[in-house]
């Protein structure tokens, strides 16, 4: 017997059996498709911010130095920077100064940092490009803000900065220390906290530990526990998407158990027919095979194929009400495509397998029924 | 007469699709190189001013910027306030952050 | 062409269950090769299902079916699966060809398993189907068949892997006499042909063709008695 030639020919058979209800199983097709779609979408989009965040926040300052003041951030005196440099491993150290300003023209909350290598002089910012976005239009290359006495400062935009930066900077104003201190009455010899950089990343842990023991009213923040809290939020923000599909999902897996599961009285008629024409089990079992790896594998493909276009040239447009929340300043911004053949072959065994054996596992039984059921029938 | 049998356009378009999976990483790949100049501009800047987070929710200041913020930080303006933005029910605070 | 010889087959179904029912007893016959023979009798004489046993569809609950100088009621699964696609084609009371696919497709059905090149399938089907007049009809689905072409069909299913005999339950209960004959005429071309035909039936019709070699009067599951005709 030639096996190639029984597989082909089965095949065949399936094929054309399936397009025999061409509507319904399109149908099928799709709706698998889309759930396969949905799914991977999650994924692409949770993996794709998470190597974003561990790529470019792998720069960040080791450790971020917090005073609390009646368990509420406060200002941090300089004069704690001193005590930090003493600890040994520490390389540099150096208080940062931001804060947020709250733009009641366009209801959107920006991040002011004071630069200390700001190029342009006073009265100057330069805004990140969601700011640049969102000015109101009348303000022209000049940015009134509010002061803490409740007069304005007039700022000239001097620069954007670059939209390739925007997943970091969209929401930034920048301006010189002297500014800042100006804007909100910031007294000199304080800081927002301090950032330091260590030179062995096995020393961090200890670095904290000491900052904590020299200054106890601070508490440190490690890179790595930044990092983390990222992995922890993407995950979570992955789950609760697929959290809120989950009704999509349980309507699939219902119309899919109940497609591969319960063979109709047709498909059962006509399995006693192979049967009666000399067809052995394992070519029924091997027909149901062919029709589960048709029905998944194309499904899988479409879906998966989808989903990309729809995370990273379709910008999850999909999902954008979730992901922006009330946000008014939401970043532009093009995801790195992350696609790994573990996560691949991951999709592959939880869509295209078991569907595959939902729709054999049932015919099991009715291949198996004598031949001679289709003569007493 | 013979029209293209049933298992060759099956097998056809399978390996189309999985052509095009396929493409999917050269993509990505290409897109990791074409990204590194802007990752490279991304990096710098969180160099230079000491960034710790992604600016992608900046409803509120909890949400903007999670690695400064703590369990509490959404009440701190009030006890009693709720926390009522849906990013922030997206994301927890930082772990080293919640523990006691 | 091998004769087949039944001894003593008995079949009971639902054994040791109180709906245990016997039906078969005691059935010993010949069949000649190349002629053609009837099973005769009303329904419930056990007719079927002595014919699902000769074409090794089912196993007799004791007793014994000769192939030629073979014995093949103690074969295992796999090779009377086997030997049953060679020997023996089918054609059900009810025809059972698969709804919705060409008249085509359906008389290849039984070859594909056997894993020749499927345009050497094809081609012989074709013959087949023009062989019975139905050429023309072969892309056309079954349902759109009338009974006398889905007849046709259903033989040529039963002929595609060429075996040896032809087994048909109650042929003619669905078509009217003009069809029967026209079925009785192919009957005869096949037997001509050297093919060996067991027909069961309770249409005189049937049973009372000359060209019947053999008539099997059966009832309540047991051989009334036995002469040609």
């Amino acid at each position: 017997m030639n096996r190639a030639g029984r597989q082909r020919n089965i095949l065949d058979f399936t094929l054309s059996s399936l397009l025999r209800r061409k509507g319904r199983n399109a149908a099928l097709v799709l709706v698998y498709a889309f759930v396969v779609f949905l799914l991977s979408s999650v994924v692409f989009l949770g993996l794709s911010l998470k190597e974003e965040a561990q790529s470019v926040l792998a720069d960040a300052p080791e450790i971020v130095v917090q005073r609390l003041a009646a368990g509420r951030h406060d200002m941090i005196p300089e004069s704690y920077l001193a005590k930090v440099r003493e600890i040994p491993g520490v390389r540099t150290a150096k208080a940062r100064l931001w804060g947020y300003y709250y733009e009641p023209l366009t209801g959107a909350n920006y991040t002011v940092m004071a630069d200390e290598n700001f190029p342009y002089g006073r009265k100057s910012v330069v805004l990140g490009n969601g700011v640049e976005r969102h000015l109101p239009p009348m303000v022209g290359r000049t940015l009134p803000m509010r002061a803490y006495d409740g007069s304005y400062r007039f700022m000239q935009i001097r620069e954007t900065l670059s939209s390739d930066s925007e997943l970091v900077s969209s929401d930034l104003i920048l301006m010189t220390v002297e500014d800042f201190r100006d804007l909100f009455r910031i007294p000199e010899g304080v800081g927002t906290d301090l950032v330091l950089s260590v030179a062995n990343p096995r020393e961090v842990s200890t670095v904290a530990r000491k900052i904590t023991e020299i200054l106890p009213d601070t508490r440190p923040i490690t890179r790595a526990e930044v990092l983390r809290t990222y992995d922890a939020i993407f995950d979570w923000r992955g789950g609760m998407i697929v959290a809120c599909m989950s009704g999509a999902l349980m309507a699939f897996i219902i119309l899919a158990w109940d497609k591969a599961t319960g063979l109709s009285a047709e498909e059962r008629k006509e399995i006693g027919i192979l049967k009666g024409l000399g067809w052995e089990t394992s070519d029924v079992i091997l027909m149901k095979f062919w029709e589960g790896v048709a029905v998944s594998l194309f499904s899988f493909l479409l879906g998966i194929l989808l989903a990309y276009v729809h995370v990273y040239f379709g910008s999850t447009s999909l999902f954008e009400p979730a992901l922006k929340g009330w946000s008014v300043l939401y970043p532009d911004f093009r995801l790195k495509p992350v696609i790994t053949p573990y996560m691949v072959s991951v999709l592959f065994f939880l869509t295209v397998v078991p569907y595959t054996i939902a729709t054999i596992v049932p015919s099991w039984r009715a291949a198996t029924t004598d031949p001679d059921t289709v003569m007493r029938a | 007469m013979m029209q293209c049998r049933e298992s060759t356009a099956f097998f056809l378009s399978a390996a189309v699709g999985l052509a095009l999976l396929l493409l999917l990483f050269a993509h990505a790949g290409w897109r990791e190189r074409a990204g590194r100049k802007s990752l490279e501009e991304k990096r710098e800047i969180v160099r230079a001013l000491g960034l710790t987070d992604l600016c992608l929710f900046t409803e509120a200041r909890y949400t903007r910027h999670p690695a400064m913020a703590d369990r509490f930080t959404p009440f701190q303006d009030h006890p009693f306030s709720l926390e009522h933005f849906p990013s922030a029910s997206l994301f927890r605070p930082p772990p080293h952050l919640s523990g006691p | 062409m091998a004769m087949i010889v039944l001894s003593g087959i008995r079949k009971v179904f639902n054994a040791g269950k109180p709906n245990e029912f016997c039906a078969l007893e005691g059935i010993t016959a010949t069949i000649e090769p190349n002629r053609t023979t009837v099973l005769k009798g009303p329904s419930g004489s056990g007719k079927t299902t002595l014919l699902s046993i000769l074409g090794c569809m089912a196993r007799p609950t004791s007793g014994r079916i000769f192939l030629g100088e073979r014995e093949i009621t103690s074969l295992p699964e796999r090779f009377l699966t086997e030997i049953r696609r060679k020997t023996f084609g089918f054609i059900f009371q009810q025809f059972h060809l698969i709804q919705r696919l060409s008249a085509l497709e359906n008389v290849m059905i039984p070859a594909y398993p056997l894993g020749e090149p499927k345009e050497k399938i094809r081609d012989r089907a074709m013959e087949l189907l023009s062989l019975f007049d139905v050429g023309r009809k072969a892309s056309s689905k079954v349902e759109w068949l009338s009974g006398g072409e889905a007849q046709r069909v259903a033989i040529a299913r039963a002929l595609i892997n060429d075996p040896a005999t032809l087994i048909a339950d109650e042929p003619t209960a669905h078509l009217d006499s003009g069809l029967s004959r026209e079925f009785l005429e192919i009957a005869r071309h096949l037997e001509e042909r050297g093919k060996t035909v067991i027909i069961a039936s309770h249409d005189p019709l049937v049973f009372d063709a000359d060209r019947v070699a053999k008539v099997i009067p059966m009832r309540d599951g047991r051989i009334v008695s036995e002469g040609a005709s």
